[in-house]
Parts: structure tokens; sequence; C-alpha cells
């Protein structure tokens, strides 16, 4: 493994502005075969990265020229692909970020339709295929110049990799995913073009003649649920060594004979996808083992840490709403618009007239994102506190502090912004005692069943939520639970924070007069916008948690002008 | 035949292991041809000792240090393991995390207990020549499959000395299978789904898949003789309110009514297939044929697999010629070609075995006083081999080297 650097250091390098260095790093890939004979390198990456505004090269010769024309196609014939060879070419730090940071909301979006809508199904199509269009990504075959988003979605994958290949679970997650992704282009790919992809992909899926065909037509037709009768004639049929269809031959859904499985053109999908999922599995261990390298780059270091944990998105920080919310309010609104997390902390701090620190942190962020001044906030930690007969003054020299500090008025003076839903299910778990955390994540199934039925959930709505945290999609549960209280069939949101339950829960029952945070929509970053865009990620990424924090004083200083 | 003594074990191996048991062909089956540097010697076999002292990773260099120790320690019974990444007598001095189980035969282990739900005759370890025929079944249909639709070659059929059979698949492509690719062999032969408190097992689609057709029709050949009259599965209202569960509630009270007008299980079953495939008019969505049937049958002949045996690489199962401790009984080979006169209580007990051995012994030292003893135990152990009834079944293992 090797990283270069050139011009390292210094902001200015013989009287240039270069904007801190440029430098790139090359990622070999070892084959495991060849590892004792010495590392070939089988594929190179080769990110350059450089700050700012990739056009300001002056003096420095292009790696790579843009393709024209034909030079475009011919690099990405299809809308789909199996990620075989990595990327090369340089990209900027800023590209290279907001890659990653679209892939990851497509494949979250994936992950959300896939629990909330039946795959396969008409409307799980349609969705998806919006969620891809606004992301600008590849997917159908048919549409012309469709360079830059197979692009696109080819350099985002790579750029994934490096930071979902860290852990297994990780690494099952962006698995899940990515194979989703394929199934669904797959699955809108024009007939036509399947031999052709299937050819330039490089598998060998041998199509069996039509006498062989025809003597074994009853038996394929009987074993494939896909088929129907005559239609036999119009459709390929593969043969395959029955060990590659696994996920056919184990539910007797395909027809064997003497060790060869006699897969229809329809179900080819199913080996399609099991050859992706090893392929990539395979390729993600082997990153792994090379990320070493990568992550001594400090630059790239904390974006692909963040990119696995981060929330991206609104930070819910900036206090338009200061002040809209009276503290008399709070107890009503607790039960109408909270997430339960929240809904369950100010119950504790009612009855218990305290909370420790843990929930401290979790709930009174969270007040200060709806609107809670600090005074306000003062008061209503105080008032609340005194209750538990605490001392006055005890309250002041010891919690007060605090408070002020989570406001950014002491200390260090950042301004803390409201724990993520990410961060709530992943970090700082509750012991006996603590009321924090994820109600859905964090609960025992009785008693959050216990919990809901007092919330007068109805009994189906409670079944299908306990079946979502059984899939681990506790976000995905709470959706439900909004849906369930405000009686709406489809909350119309994908819920990451909190404090977005609260504003969405709140644009629901006010009839939308709430003031909408603009979430800034993902564009080609023109010079203006890129930085605000960058200012914005990177303000959600020093947001965590101390524990997941990296030192970003480099890396913001990095970004700004 | 000599009735088999437990207390007698260790006498009876002894003379076993050093007569008897064919090391020849047990090595040259494992080593297979050697073509591979280490395979025997990667071998794990583990032994259970007298006393129930259970020992794993024991592994060989040769044929002659295989039959050493085995004579040294006396095994009650011999285990077959994994072919791992060392020799697994010194795994411990392995690197942690580097001592992997890399290849194995796939096997199969068919027990009689799994079928005490719809057997009468018997339970729990017991069989008896009745309730047999479901082992014979059991071969014909996994045999078949493996044979016809995974064209594997190389398959022993073992009798496990008590209550079932296992099956060796030795296909060198077999032996490599992953762990994830042996359950879906498993899965792909399993149709008879649920524990005690499913009472319907068995739930065909519309579509019946070629290889459910294959096996209804194997299990047809047998069905009368085995279900209809050994079992007797419609005699009176108790045995046949059980196949009335697996019946939909609406064709109940008809059922009940002609059973009792009939007056054997035969004329039942056959009222039975009369009423099940007529289109039932109340029911929705119902198929109208002989799905019904069927599912009957295979409930109650299909053959039920263990996947946890097959699935994983680094599984012990017993090893053929290995003593059954409780029976005396030898795991011996099953001959496919006979497989239907197969008699597990014509299998060769290890005190008949080593009587026989002693009479053919003192026969032979009676006709040549003059040769030396060591002369005639060879003789007489080839003859015993090749020529005994007892023994050929030794034999098949040559059959299963040949293919190779």
């Amino acid at each position: 493994m090797r990283t270069t650097r050139a011009g390292v250091g210094g902001r200015k390098i013989r009287g240039r502005d270069l904007r801190a260095s440029r430098f790139r790093f090359r990622f070999y890939k070892k084959s495991p075969a060849t590892r004792e004979g010495g590392c070939q390198a089988l594929c190179v990456v080769e990110f350059a990265v450089v700050a700012g505004n990739k056009m300001e090269f002056s003096g420095v010769k292009r790696r790579k020229p843009w393709l024209i024309g034909d030079q475009r196609k011919a690099s990405y014939p299809h809308s789909l692909q199996f990620y075989l060879q990595p990327p090369s070419e340089n990209i900027s730090l800023i590209e290279f970020e907001n890659l990653a940071i679209d892939r990851l909301k497509l494949l979250k979006s994936v992950e959300n339709l896939g629990v909330s809508y039946v795959k396969g199904t008409e409307l799980y199509q349609s969705k998806l295929e919006a969620e891809i269009r606004k992301l600008k990504f590849s997917y159908r075959e048919s549409l012309e110049d469709e360079y830059e988003p197979r692009r696109k979605d080819h350099i985002s994958h790579f750029i994934l990799r490096l930071a979902y290949c860290q852990s297994e679970d990780l690494r099952r997650w962006f698995i899940q995913q990515e194979m989703d992704l394929l199934r669904f282009r797959f699955s809108i790919l024009p007939k036509d073009k399947i031999q052709s992809f299937l050819q330039d992909s490089h598998l060998h899926f041998e199509a069996i003649s039509e006498e062989e065909k025809n003597l074994r037509e009853q038996e394929i037709i009987a074993s494939s649920t896909s088929l129907g009768g005559p239609k036999l004639e119009l459709e390929y049929v593969y043969k395959i060594p029955f060990a590659d269809a696994l996920d056919l031959f184990r539910g007797r859904k395909v027809y064997l004979e003497n060790g060869f499985a006699y897969v229809p053109l329809k179900d080819i999908v199913a080996i399609i996808l099991n050859e992706f999922r090893a392929k990539l599995s395979k390729a993600l261990a082997l990153t792994a083992r090379s990320l070493p390298a990568v992550q001594s780059d400090e630059r790239l270091q904390p974006l692909l840490n963040h990119l696995s944990h981060s929330y991206i998105g609104q930070d819910y920080s900036i206090q338009g709403n200061a002040g809209k919310i009276s503290l008399d309010q709070i107890d009503s609104l607790s039960t109408k618009s909270f997430p339960p997390c929240m809904r369950q902390l100010h119950k504790a701090l009612r009855e218990n007239h305290h909370l420790r620190h843990g929930g401290r942190m979790q709930y009174g962020l969270f007040l200060k994102g709806i609107g809670l001044t600090l005074e306000q906030a003062l008061q209503f930690w105080k008032q609340e506190f005194i209750k538990g007969k605490m001392d006055p003054d005890k309250f002041d020299k010891g919690y007060s502090y605090n408070i002020r500090h989570s406001f950014g008025k002491e200390g260090k003076r950042t301004d803390y912004t409201p724990f993520s839903c990410l961060k709530i299910i992943l970090t700082n778990p509750p012991s006996q005692g603590d009321y924090h955390g994820c109600p859905f994540r964090h609960s025992d199934p009785e008693l959050l069943k216990q919990k809901l039925q007092s919330y007068k959930i109805t009994p189906g709505g409670i079944s299908q939520i306990l079946d979502l945290v059984k899939g681990t999609h506790y976000q995905v549960a709470c959706q439900k639970y909004f849906e369930m209280t405000h009686n709406v069939d489809d909350c119309g949101f994908s819920l990451n924070h909190p404090n977005q339950f609260f504003v969405e829960s709140q644009r629901v029952l006010n009839g939308g007069k709430d003031i909408k945070k603009e979430s800034i929509p993902p564009e080609t970053p023109q010079p203006k916008q890129s930085a605000q865009k960058t200012k914005n990620a990177s303000s959600a990424l020093a947001s965590l948690n101390s524990s997941l924090e990296m030192d970003m004083e480099g890396l913001e200083d990095y970004f700004s002008e | 035949m000599e009735p088999f003594d437990p207390a007698e074990l260790p006498e009876l191996l002894k003379l076993y292991y050093r007569r008897l048991f064919p090391y020849a062909q047990y090595y040259r089956w494992l080593n297979y041809g050697g073509v591979v540097k280490n395979y025997f010697q990667h071998r794990e076999f583990s032994f259970t000792l007298k006393d129930d002292i259970y020992i794993r990773y024991q592994s060989f260099n040769n044929q002659s240090d295989l039959e050493k120790e085995m004579q040294k320690m006396n095994p009650y019974k011999i285990d077959i393991g994994a072919v791992y990444s060392h020799r697994p007598n010194q795994h411990n001095t392995v690197k942690l995390g580097a001592f992997q189980a890399q290849e194995k035969e796939l096997v199969f282990d068919i027990d009689m207990t799994d079928y005490d739900d719809v057997r009468r005759c018997c339970s729990s370890a017991d069989i008896c020549s009745k309730c047999w025929t479901l082992m014979t079944m059991a071969i014909r249909i996994i045999d078949r499959a493996l044979k016809e639709d995974f064209g594997f070659k190389h398959r022993l059929w073992v009798y496990s000395g008590r209550r079932g059979v296992h099956c060796w698949v030795c296909d060198e492509s077999v032996r490599k299978l992953s762990s994830a690719v042996r359950s879906g062999i498993v899965e792909y032969l399993s149709l008879v789904k649920g524990g005690q408190d499913v009472k319907k097992k068995v739930h065909l689609s519309e579509n019946v898949h070629p290889f459910v057709r294959k096996s209804i029709s194997i299990i047809k050949k047998y069905f009368e003789g085995y279900a209809l009259v050994g079992q007797d599965i419609l005699e009176n209202k108790e045995s046949w309110d059980k196949i009335l569960a697996l019946v939909p509630e609406t064709m109940h009270n008809d059922l009940q009514q002609n059973f009792q007008k009939h007056h054997s299980s035969l004329q039942r079953w056959e009222y039975l297939k009369k009423a099940a495939s007529q289109c039932p008019s109340n029911i929705k969505n119902e198929k109208c044929g002989p799905w019904l049937e069927w599912e009957i049958m295979l409930q109650y002949c299909f053959p039920r697999l263990d996947i946890n045996v097959s699935k994983g690489i680094n599984h012990l199962l017993k090893s053929p010629f290995s003593v059954h401790p409780k029976t005396g009984r030898i795991s011996v080979p099953i001959d496919l070609q006979k497989v239907d006169q197969f008699d597990p209580f014509a299998v060769p007990t290890i005190s008949s075995i080593c009587h026989e051995l002693d009479a053919i012994f003192t026969s032979e030292v009676e006709k040549e006083e003059n040769q030396a003893e060591s002369d005639i135990k060879h003789r007489t152990r080839g003859r015993l081999i090749y020529g005994s009834v007892t023994l050929t079944q030794a034999f098949y293992i040559d059959i299963l080297l040949s293919l190779q």
C-alpha cells in the first residue's frame, strides 16, 4: 500500500495558493492467491483529492480528459452494473463527499421502502424509481445520455465500500441494500437487453438448445412457479451447475437433472443476485484488509467513519422557532407530538422529578430543538427538580451550568445539536434507572407492548410495530407509531430525528402552519452551494457524540474559505 | 445367532479389531487414491472408549498407524469427522482460528424415532420388520434424488446398527460443498415439516415438482403393503381419526360414516381417495384432484432427515463397520440392488461374527495341523472377508472405490 503526497503541509507553494495539498492515494486490491508470491495490483483506484474548487489547477496537468460522446457511452454501456472495476479518475473532495452522501440517502430509501412496502409490487417499484430519479442515479436503459448518472452510480458505490466494509453489521446492511437496488434495476431491464448485459458482465450462463428444452419441457414447467404453459417456447432456459442456483433449488423452484439446474430466464435474477452478493462480500473483505492505509489519511478517515454512523440531513439546531413554545404546553405536546422516546422521558421526569445525565442530555437538547429558550429551559428543569425536594442552590450550582453549556453559553461554546435517531439507537444504551434511548430498540418487547397499549394504539398497529422491531427496523416502527397516533395512512417522511417527528406532527395537527426548515436539495455542486452544503455536512458531522468524534479542527479549516 | 452381551464387548472388540475390521478397504476409501496430500492424515476420527470416555481430534499417519491405535484403544464406537487444515491430533499447536474443517463427505442420517407419530407398531428406539419399510422407502427416494437430480455418483448407504440408516456421498466435488449448499440439499429433500404441535405436516402446491412426483410413485409401490396392511392405518376409529386430522373438516362426517361401513383399511382408503379427489363445492380455493391423497401418503411414508447432521462440515458421524454398543450390530453397508431384502435383524452382531471366526479357525487348525498358526490366521481372515456371508459387505467399499 502506498500513499504519495505532493506539496504537503503549507497552503502556499511557490507562491501559488493551492488550497492545501493535493494528494493521491492508490488503493491496491490484493488477490489472496498471490499473497505469498507478492502483491499484485489487480486494480487501482486513484482518487486525487483536492481542496476547494477543482477548477483551480493552474499549471497542473489534468489526469484524464473529459470523455466525449461515444466514449462516454462505451464506458458505461448499461444502466446497471456489478461494480467489478473500480473507478480511476480524479475527483474533488467535495464531489467525493457529495457522491457518498447521495448514495447513502439512496440506500436508506431502499431500506425504508423495502420495509414499508412489499418488494416488487407496483407501488414499491414506482416509489423506488422516484427516489433514484430524485437523487440523479441511473436506472433506466432507454434514456439518452445516461453518462453522468451512471458515473455517479459507479463512483459512489466504491466510495461507500470504503465506509461499509469495516464491520460485519455494516457489511450486511450494505450488501442487502445494494442487492435490493440491483434487483429493482434488473427487473426493469428490457428483455432484449438482458442477454447483452449478461455477456458484458462476463456471466457465463449457457442457454440450452430447442431440442434439449423440448425434452424437458414438462419438468421445467412443473418446477418453475414463474412460468405457465406455452410461454416456454419464448423463454431462454439456462443450464447451470446446481450449486450456483442455491436459492432456487433449495425451495424446489427449479428442475434438477444430473447435477444441473434448468433455469428459465425469469428465475435467472435470483442467481445473478447470489453471484453479486458473493462477489461483493468477497470484495468488502478485501477492502477491509486494505483499509488501514486509506484510514491513515486524516482527510478521509473522519469522512468514512462518519458516513457509516452519521445522520444526514437537518440538525435542528437552527433556532428559528425559539420562544414559540410555552412551558405549560409541554405536557399536552408530550402526548400529542413527541416521539415515544421523548414522551417517556417527559413522563419519567414528571413522575420522579429527576432524570439522570443521559436522559437530561437527550431530552434537554430535544426541547431546545423544539424551541425552548435557555431561560425557559432553566425554569423548566429547576421547577421539576425542586419538586423532587432538591435544594434550589444545589440546582444552580450543579445542573444549571450544564444546561447553559448545552446551549452553548459556557466553556467551548459549542451549540450542541439535538440527538438524531441513529445516535440514540447506536450509542449510550440505557441501564437500570435510565429512561433515555429508543423504546423500540431498548425496551423489552413485552414492556413495549404494554406501553403502546397504554398509549391506546390498536392491537393491529401494535403487532405491526412489534414485527418491525423484530426486524430491527426501529425508525420505521416509530413511523408506524406516528401513523397510528395521527391517524394517517402514510406518514410521508423518512424518520431520522426526534425533532423531525415533532415538526411533522405539528404540521399534521396544525395544517402546515409551522415553519418548515428547507433541507438543502442534492445538486451538482457549484462553488457557492457546495460551500454551504459542506458547512452543513461538517457541522452535522461535528455534532456527533464525543466518543465517536474525530478531531475535526483540521478538516473544518480545510473546508472554510 | 449368538446372543449379544454388552459386558463381553471388551473381549469381542479386541478380536474384532485384530482379525475382522477391514482396514485395507477402509483406508483405501478414506485415502481417496492419495491424490491430495495429507488427506487421510488430516481426517478427524473420534473414539468412544469403555465407560463412555470420549476423545476427539484423533488422526493417523497411515493404515498401519490406524490399525495399531485402534487395537490399542479398543474403541466402543468410532466416528468419522472432517478433513481439516492441519492434523487434528496437533490442533492445539495451531494458531487460533487457523485450524479449520475443510472438506467432508455429504452425509444423511435417517432415524426411525422421527417417525413415531406415524408408526403404530413400535416407538422410540424399537424397530420391527413392519416399520423397517420406512427405511426402504427412504433409501429409494433419497438415493434416486441424489443420483438422478444431483448427479452424485459415489453413494454408500449403511445400516446404523440400531434404528436407522446413514448415507455417505463421497464424490470429490461433493466433499468440497459449503455448509449453505448442504443445507439447501436437505431442504430440497424435505417435505414433512412441523413438530409435535403440528397436525398436518405436508402441504403440496398445485404445481408439483418432479422430485415430489417421482417420490410419490416410489411410495405408491409400497403403500398398500406397508400402510394399509402392515400398519393398518385405517383399522379402527382411534387410528383413522389421525388421518381425518389431515383432511378438511367438511369431509369428516361423510368419511366417519362410510368408514364404519367398510371392513378393512384397504377399502377405507379407496373410499377416501374417491372422496378426496372430488371437487368440494363448499370450500373455496381447494384443489380438486389427488393432492390430499398424496399429502397423506407423504406424511406417513416420506423420509425425514435431520438437517443438523448434513449441514455441518465438521459434524461427526458413526463410521461404517463400527459396532453399536447397545445392540452389538455392525454398521454394514446396504446393497442398493437388494434394498427390499435387507433385514436389520440378520445383520451380524459382533458376538456372532467372532463366534463364526472362532469356528472357522478351529476347523482350519484341525484340518492343517502342520501349518503355522499365523498362516492360518492370515488365510482365514482373507476367507472371511471375501468368502463368508457375514462380512461380504466389506466388498461394497471396493465397488465404491472402483467407480473413482
